[in-house]
This record gives structure tokens, sequence and C-alpha cells, in this order.
């Protein structure tokens, strides 16, 4: 009678709107506020970064698939949020083609070597990050001038120079006028990134907080009760874009809610120790790295138990 | 209740049928009875090709304990007896009859006779009433506990908290009479001590009705549940409702409770007071490709195609046909597919809605866990499925995956996660019958 009727499992009926591309068009919008305060603080140039980055994530992965025969990826918009990360993770002077060589190893050599979206074990655009440390040393530390401009709190990033807060320094930092990477100075830009990830429930703030939160607390457990610097660190290297958008790649976190607890609570203990008795401002990149390593095992301990699951 | 809820999805209700009363369709010049309409052995022909039947004859005898007995829906000449592929890939025999269009009813019919538990039991066996939520579980097999003394509580489910049926919401408007007298026959036979007639918030006018007519009898209680899919599925029900979680591999009567859709009851009071047994079945007939959204009550072994022609048709190509709801129905391969004892909706879908959706890679986002009712990890599942690994899958528990199918709803990716737990599950049986072969062939 009718042949053609198509037959499939159950459910015959998905979320509306419940796409990848979908969520990864809600991290793009809630980027794009620390997207306009790194224009205001740093020039236009953090805008041709950003599209240049972006852009070229999008080609690397569009050629990588087409070079291996398999299916065009790009659609799903992930390469544009590892490129947009990548950029806002470097300062505003940085040359352009070292900027390209840290997309080709975020997206070629962490994404797509290892199977593309969901199968990278650490976060692309961090290690792009620390590669383009690693390799271009000067360029990346090479803060402020493109700042010139604005009252900058010091020419390094206030990490260095913590001294004594007062109202304006503190509103200084919150704004993000002073020193840094294109995306992680203006707290105000990326909280409210972060606030717009949560109600659109592509997050839980349970990782930004707890992260954050407990850089705060062991900040000031560790450095002999010294509130101004607990808060200091708080707003203050790329502890904010990071505990928000970099920490909460779903990739490379924990599955469960104790999971993101017990890594949100290493990543903010790991940040501490290295800010405060290692040598190297790249607390929070190696933090999260280093847990992104753990989230195997975190999940394998971590999993939920099923109601009425019986131990055999 | 102070109980954390379990988790599961909103799902768009669509109940467009809500407010419209079922029409009963005139008999369909064929029909095609399937005599395995329920989970257990299939029910023996005792009928033959030629023979004169009239509504509500017996056609099949229940084939072993874990069965249920076959009617005939219409009055006419049984013309084949013939097997018939069903969804699940198995055949069945199915009896076909051709109608005289005069719906006589048969002739020996009589209220059974019920005068202690045994003759309870009997009647309910013979009422071929099975769970009509979907599940076709028979109820006589279900409510033969021996030890009624077992029984805490009977939880009368009208959650019906699929998308677009409204079938149990009519049958707690239309039929309120029908569910007390179950109710009632319930705490006589059964002694049971409380009656919990559960249903979903968003069903007022129900709750509001059956609180009405419960009013008098003390041991019933209407109790209204928060929306929320799967609220109906036997264990979140019981769970919702009582508290008591069921372990793995026991019934609900291993916690003391007892769980019956709304109109297996009133169908079974329906053949305690006038003796006819199922034979026909309120639908809901809706879907994007209908033209008129309606309940219609149809003989049981109508084929889908004639129930939809009958409630206005289509109004463009359908491309799915749905038995059951959005969320759990099966999808049909043919419009001729017959109305059985569990169908309660009948959905069909226009091009646009009937297209499959296309999976991409899983990210990993964890929504699947954050929805299971049952709190299991479906990516996970998925994930050690794909590597076939029957342990892990033991391990993670998929044994107690209900199919609800809140994980794929939810899925961003738009994983086939309810099919790679279905897969699952044939897979573990599979390993275990060989693991114990491989045992015993070790003694």
């Amino acid at each position: 009678m009718n042949s053609d009727m198509i037959v499939s499992v159950s459910p015959h009926y998905h979320k509306a709107g419940a796409t990848t591309q979908r969520v990864m068009l809600d991290v793009i919008i809630a980027l794009i506020p620390a997207l306009i305060a790194s224009c205001l603080i740093f020039g236009v140039r953090s805008l041709l970064l950003v599209a240049v980055s972006a852009a070229n994530c999008v080609l690397l992965e569009w050629v990588w698939n087409k070079l291996m025969k398999k299916p065009d990826t790009v659609s799903d918009l992930s390469a544009v949020v590892t490129g947009m990360l990548l950029a806002f993770n470097v300062p505003a002077t940085m040359p352009i083609w070292q900027l390209i060589v840290g997309d080709f190893i975020a997206i070629i050599i962490v994404k797509m070597l290892f199977g593309g979206l969901g199968c990278n074990f650490v976060n692309p655009a961090l290690v792009g990050r620390v590669a383009m440390m690693l390799s271009f040393t000067s360029n990346m530390t090479n803060y402020g001038t493109a700042a010139a401009k604005v009252d900058v709190l010091s020419s390094a990033t206030p990490l260095a120079a913590m001294g004594n807060l007062n109202f304006s320094h503190f509103m200084t930092l919150f704004l993000g006028r002073h020193g840094g990477v294109l995306g992680e100075t203006c707290a105000l830009a990326l909280l409210i990134g972060g606030v717009y990830l949560c109600v659109r429930q592509v997050i839980k703030p349970t990782i930004p907080c707890i992260y954050i939160g407990s850089v705060l607390v062991f900040t000031f457990l560790f450095s002999g009760f010294n509130g101004t610097q607990a808060v200091l660190s708080v707003f203050s290297g790329g502890l904010m874009l990071g505990a928000i958008f970099m920490a909460t790649d779903y990739v490379t976190s924990p599955l469960t809610f104790k999971g993101q607890l017990i890594y949100a609570l290493g990543c903010g203990f790991l940040t501490t120790m290295i800010r405060l008795f290692a040598n190297s401002a790249e607390g929070v990149s190696f933090a999260i790295l280093l847990m992104n390593l753990l989230v195997p095992y975190i999940n394998n301990g971590t999993k939920t138990k099923p109601l009425g699951g019986v131990n055999a | 209740m102070s109980l954390k809820n379990l988790n599961g999805v909103h799902i768009p209700h669509r109940k467009n049928t809500a407010g419209l009363q079922a029409v009963r369709m005139p008999p369909p010049a064929t029909v095609t009875i399937p005599l395995s309409m329920h989970i257990g052995r299939p029910a023996n022909c005792v009928v033959a090709v030629g023979d004169h039947v009239d509504v509500g004859q017996l056609i099949a005898e229940p084939g072993g304990f874990v069965s249920s007995p076959v009617y005939a829906s219409v009055s006419g000449k049984v013309k084949k007896i013939e097997p018939m592929l069903q969804f699940m890939g198995a055949t069945c025999q199915a009896v076909v009859i051709e109608s005289d269009g005069e719906m006589t009813p048969y002739a020996n019919i009589a209220p059974p006779e019920i005068t202690d538990y045994d003759s309870f039991i009997k009647a309910v066996r013979d009422s071929g009433v099975v769970g009509l939520g979907g599940a076709t579980f028979p109820t006589a097999v279900k409510l033969d506990v021996k030890d009624t003394s077992r029984i805490q509580e009977i939880i009368i489910n009208g959650a019906e908290c699929e998308g677009y049926i409204t079938s149990d919401h009519r049958t707690m408007l239309d039929r309120t009479d029908e569910v007390m007298e179950g109710c009632r026959l319930l705490e006589k036979w059964l002694d049971v001590k409380k009656i919990i007639i559960a249903i979903e918030d968003n069903k007022p006018d129900c709750i509001a009705r059956m609180k009405e007519a419960a009013a008098g009898d003390d041991k019933v209680e209407v109790r209204a549940l928060p929306c929320m899919y799967p609220q109906g599925g036997e264990k979140v029900l019981i769970y919702h409702v009582t508290g008591k979680i069921m372990p793995e591999g026991k019934l609900p009567i291993d916690v003391g409770s007892v769980v019956m859709n709304v109109t297996s009851v009133a169908t079974l009071a329906h053949y305690c007071t006038t003796g006819m047994p199922l034979v026909e079945k309120c639908i809901t007939v809706d879907g994007s490709a209908i033209k008129e959204p309606k309940n219609v009550i149809a003989p049981i072994g109508t084929a889908s195609g004639e129930v939809i022609e009958f409630a206005g048709g289509f109004k463009c190509e359908p491309k799915k046909l749905v038995q059951g709801g959005p969320m759990m129905g099966v999808a049909q391969y043919t419009l001729d597919a017959p109305v059985a004892k569990g169908t309660s909706a009948l959905l069909a879908f226009n091009e646009k809605d009937a297209r499959p959706v296309t999976p991409s890679a899983c990210i990993r986002c964890g929504g699947c866990i954050d929805h299971c009712p049952m709190k299991l990890m479906p990516c996970e599942l998925e994930r050690a499925y794909e590597k076939q690994d029957a342990e892990a899958l033991k391990a993670l528990k998929v044994g107690l995956c209900i199919e609800c199918g809140c994980c794929a709803f939810q899925c961003p990716a738009h994983r086939a996660l309810v099919q790679v737990n279905k897969l699952s599950k044939v897979l573990v049986r599979d390993y275990d019958a060989r693991m114990k072969t491989l045992k015993e062939a070790g003694k």
C-alpha cells in the first residue's frame, strides 16, 4: 500500500533547537562582549586577529576533512569557537603568522589528528596557546603597547605587580583596562558571557564558580591570608576566560556533577600552586590542561548510581 | 512528598484532542487480529476458516501462563488465518475476519460470576485485558500475586505523559464510573488497602472529575503529579508516588506496588459488569499529516489507515506512521498495520517531521546523563556498545533502561541512544547465554 514509509527507532521528535551548531553558536555569542571589550581596550587589531584566527581554524578543518575524504564538519561551528578562543589568548601585537601556527597546532594536531570534535583529550585552544607561549615567548608576553592610549595598571599583567588595592585599581581590573592578552582582561565582559551561557543552559555554573571560588580561597590560604592578593588573583591573568570558556569545554571536562566538582577544585588548586610557587605565569593554562588529562579517570571514578542498580 | 523528583524532559504536549469525546467508527470491511498483542506466549487459535464469529467470541485462548485470550472484534466470517509480519520483525498468526457489518454481540456473553479471589483472577484473564498503556503485560498475571497481603497499594496510572495521546484522558472523563467500578473490584477481591489514581497536573479536568468520583471512597486517593516526561513510566511512577525504588530485575509487586493503566481498569470493570471482553480501543489520531485530530473508538484489528480515514484522513502524504506516542511509539512500515490491544494512538507525520535526524559526533555534554530518569549514563553506554563490551554494559546497568527516549530527545548531536540501548540489551542477553554455555561445558 505505502511502502515508502519511514521507519525509525523512537523517539520520533527531538528537543527544538537542540543541535551542536546551536550550542557552539551560543558560545560564540557569549564571547562577543569580550570581543567588543578587547576592541575598546586594545584597538581594532584585536578584531582582525580574532577574524583571522577563526577563519583559519575553519579553513584548516575543512581542508583536513577534504584531504582525509571525511564528511565536512565545519558547519558545527566548533572550529570558530576554537579560533576565537585562541585569538583571545594572544596579545594585540601578535604577528599574524604566529597566530596561524597556533591555529594549526590546535585544529590539526590536537583536534583532527585525534578524531575531530568530541575525541580530543585536551582543550585545543589551550594547547595552541601553550605552544605559542613556548615558541614565541617574547611576542606572547608583549602586553600593553597597543593599549598605550588607555590607563594601564602596569606594563605586565597585574599578577606580576600585585600591590595595594584601592577601588580605582579594582575597577581598572574589573573593566580590564590593563595589559594582557585580548580576551582575558575585561572581567565584566567575560561574566556577561558566562551568565548568558548559564541562562541558555549551555553550561552549568558548577565549574566556573567552583574554579574561581577555589582560586580565591586557596590563594588566601597559601599567601599567608593576604586578602588583596586573593581578590587580585581572581580578576587577573586568564582565570575568568579559563574558568568560563576553557575549563567548561564539554569534551575535556567530566560528565557528572561530582566529577565536575573534583575537576574544578583541581583546576583551582593547581592554578594557585603554579601561580604562587612555580616560576611561571601560565597558571590557568597548565592547570586546566593537567586536569583535562585526568578527566577520563575522574569520569571513571564518578559514575552515576543507577536507580535500583544492584551490585553483583 | 519531599522526595527529589527524578530527572526527565519537558516534551511538547500537543494534546490537541483532549477536549474531543471519542467517536465510534463503523465496522470496517475486514479486521486482521494478531494473536500476539501482549507480552508472553501468543494465543492459540480456536476458530477455523469459514467459521462465523460474533463480537466478543473467543477466537484464541491463552497459549501459556503469561498470555492472554483474543476475542473477535466484529461479527462475520473467518476469512483467513495466516502469519503476519510484526514490527519487531517476528511473525505471528493473525485471524482475518470479514465483517458482516452487523456487529452482533456473541450470544453467550454474560457477566462473569465472581465469588472469590480465584474467580476474580479468572475473570481478569478472560477479559483479555493487558497493560493498555502500551506495555501489554497480561493484567491477570500482574494481579495473580497469590498472597494479597503483598499488595501495599495499587497505583492507577493516569499520568499519560506522552505527547499527543489523550485516550486515557478521555477514559477518565468519559468512563469515570467504570474506573471507579474497577477500583471497587480491586478493593473487594484483592483486599487492597490503598488505591492511588496518579494524574499529571496538566489534566486538571481529569483530576477534578476523578476527585469528585472518588470522594465517597476513603481507600481511593487521587494524586496530582508534576508534569514531566516520563511520569507514567512504571518505575518513575512508583518512585514519585510512594518513594520506593524498584531493584534491578524485580517486579513492582516485589516492593509491594501494583501499577495498572487507567484504561485497563475501566476495561476490566466493563467486562465484569457486562461480560463484553476487550474488543475495541479508544485511539488518538493526530500528527502533522492528519487533517482532523480525533479520538476514535475502533475495533481491534482495524487497519491503521482505515481508522485515520474515518477520522478525516490525511492532509498531506504521510511519510511516517507511529503506533503509540512520539517518545516511545513504534514506527510502522505500512498503513495496513492493525490496531492492537496496546495501541493508544496513531500518529501520522508529514515529510518534514518524518525526516530522520542525522547524528553527529558526541560532544560529551553530559545532557543525556542529566535527563535520564534512571540515572544511567547513555553516552558511556554508547561507547561500551561501540566496543561491543558486554561486561561494561552490564556494569553501566543497561538492563535498567526503560527506553523512554529522554536521552535521545535532548541530545544536541542527535545520537541514536535509545537504539543503542535496545541493541545493547540483546548483546548482553547473548553474552550471558554464551557464558552460561561455556561454564556448563567446562564442568
